[in-house]
Parts: structure tokens; C-alpha cells; sequence
């Protein structure tokens, strides 16, 4: 009888921290997408500012309550609008920062392919 | 003289990377709220600072044509500096209600503070953790968000209320 009761709460023991640290995994990612609004080039999980403590607060209480990532990110950026994500969504103002590498991307394949063309067309001659 | 392809390809892509350069550099990299005008503020409940059962909610706002929502703190040093621009705003204008919101805040400190410097608040709501300054959108105090009855936010004012903006308030609200 006692080796079982020591069996389980060795068990619960196990499972809790296991729970934890998955929280506290998913808490330091959306940590880590979120911009310190009062500290230049820092995210929420790398300040120690007053701001940074209050959002991580914030975050924590949300995903208590079960909320998603999605939806804690929807719930800033309706109070402190896109900047306060590190990865804003597609609009019309970013399209830009979104579609520009694809852009660079193939504009280096035509160049490159020109290239290629005209060496070759070189050669034959 | 003959120019291939791809040397003008390379000389448009410089010119478009200059041009984007050029762009970023105009543009300035720090927050501000100016988006956050014209969004509504919602879902919130401010208990008083002094007493537990008394709070006011959204639809309390609603009842002011105009409301002037003020973060401020004791230990906050430009707060003391504002505070004369919402005592005039409060005596002299009957548009507009006030409402404080002390932050991060003793209340001994905070009511000591309005003792001493006079209280423009028609009421006085406690965030003793900060989790309503996240509901409002602020980031350091003091800060100020304007608001009509419908809780759209008019004007936010972000660090302590001066001659300006004191005036431009009063335009909003003519």
C-alpha cells in the first residue's frame, strides 16, 4: 500500500513539472515575439523594464485562462497595434517586407541566367 | 555601345535597394500611438481606490460626452507637472469628466499626492499590478487617452500633459 501511494505521487510529482515547463516554454516563445515598446531592439523576454514586467504578467494571467497564442498576440496588438509583434501580419503597408526576398530571389535567377547565357553563347562562338 | 540585359537589371535592382534604403531612413523606427485613434476601448472594470464595491465600467463612460483617462502615480515626478492642466480641465469644463488611474501605487502615497496637489479626478481607479494600463494601450506614465461617448479614443497623449496639449484638448472638446 504505501510503495503505490509513493508510486503516485511520485507520478503527480512527475506530471506537474512536466506541465510547467511546457508553460513555461510556451510562455518565453510569445515572450519572444513581443517588442519592448520602451527599450530599443528588445524583446519582452530580454527587458527587465517596468513595461516588459507588466506584459509578461498579462501573457501569463491569458494563457491561464486557456487562451491562444493567436489570440493573446490579437488581444496587444489591438491595444498597441502591429509594432508590438516581431512578426506583423500581411498588409497593405508590409507586403513589401513580405514578397521583397522572394523578389531579390528571382530577379538574382534572371540575372544569373543571363550570365549563364551569355558565357555560354561566348563559348560557342 | 551595347548594353546587355543584366547589367541593367543589376543597375535597376541597385537603384530600387537604394530607394528602399532612402525610404527607411526617413521613416521613424520609434512606437508611437497615433494608429490607436479611432480604436475603441472596451471590456474593462476600474475598482476605486478606496473602496472595494464601488467601480466603474464601460457603460459608466458612456454617460460622459467626453472622457479624459489619466494614468498617474505618486512617484512619478512629470505626473506633478501635469497635474495643474487637469485641475483647470476638471474646474472649468463641464464636457469633460476625469477619471485617475493610479499605477503601481501605494494608496496611502497616491492619497497623500491628492491631498496635496488637489484632486481633478471624478474618479479614482486602482491598478496595483499594472494589468489595466494593459487594457488601455499604455507603455509609461503618465499617460492620457481622450475618449467620447462612444469610447473611441480621440487623442493620447503619451508623457505629462503640457500648455499644448492642454489647449488642443479643449479644442476636441469645444
Amino acid at each position: 500500500m504505501k510503495i503505490k501511494f509513493f508510486l503516485f505521487i511520485i507520478c503527480v510529482l512527475i506530471t506537474t513539472s512536466i506541465h510547467t515547463s511546457e508553460n513555461q516554454i510556451k510562455l518565453l516563445e510569445v515572450y519572444k515575439n513581443l517588442r519592448c515598446l520602451v527599450c530599443q531592439g528588445q524583446s519582452i523576454a530580454d527587458s527587465n523594464s517596468d513595461f516588459a514586467a507588466t506584459i509578461k504578467l498579462v501573457v501569463q494571467d491569458q494563457l491561464n485562462e486557456g487562451k491562444t497564442e493567436a489570440e493573446i498576440y490579437n488581444f496587444l496588438i489591438s491595444k498597441y497595434g502591429e509594432w508590438i509583434v516581431y512578426q506583423p501580419s500581411l498588409n497593405k503597408n508590409n507586403f513589401l517586407l513580405w514578397f521583397l526576398p522572394y523578389l531579390i530571389f528571382a530577379v538574382g535567377g534572371l540575372v544569373l541566367f543571363f550570365i549563364i547565357q551569355k558565357s555560354r553563347h561566348n563559348k560557342d562562338n | 555601345m551595347k548594353i546587355s540585359i543584366s547589367k541593367i537589371i543589376i543597375f535597376i535592382f541597385i537603384i530600387f535597394s537604394l530607394f528602399i534604403f532612402w525610404q527607411g531612413l526617413k521613416k521613424n523606427n520609434s512606437y508611437d500611438t497615433k494608429s490607436l485613434i479611432g480604436s475603441r476601448i472596451s471590456n474593462f472594470e476600474l475598482i476605486e481606490i478606496n473602496n472595494d464595491d464601488q467601480y466603474i465600467s464601460e457603460k459608466d463612460l458612456k454617460k460622459n460626452k467626453f472622457t479624459l483617462i489619466n494614468f498617474f502615480a505618486s512617484w512619478c515626478s512629470p505626473c506633478r507637472a501635469e497635474h495643474k492642466y487637469l485641475l483647470n480641465l476638471s474646474g472649468k469644463n463641464k464636457k469633460i469628466k476625469i477619471i485617475g488611474i493610479n499605477f503601481k501605487d501605494k494608496k496611502k502615497n497616491a492619497n497623500n499626492f491628492l491631498k496635496e496637489l488637489g484632486n481633478p479626478y471624478n474618479f479614482v481607479g486602482r491598478d496595483l499590478k499594472g494589468r489595466n494600463s494593459i487594457l488601455f494601450g499604455i507603455y509609461g506614465i503618465p499617460e492620457s487617452i481622450l475618449v467620447d461617448n462612444n469610447l473611441i479614443i480621440i487623442k493620447k497623449i503619451v508623457g505629462p500633459i503640457d500648455e499644448t496639449q492642454y489647449d488642443e484638448i479643449l479644442q476636441l472638446i469645444k
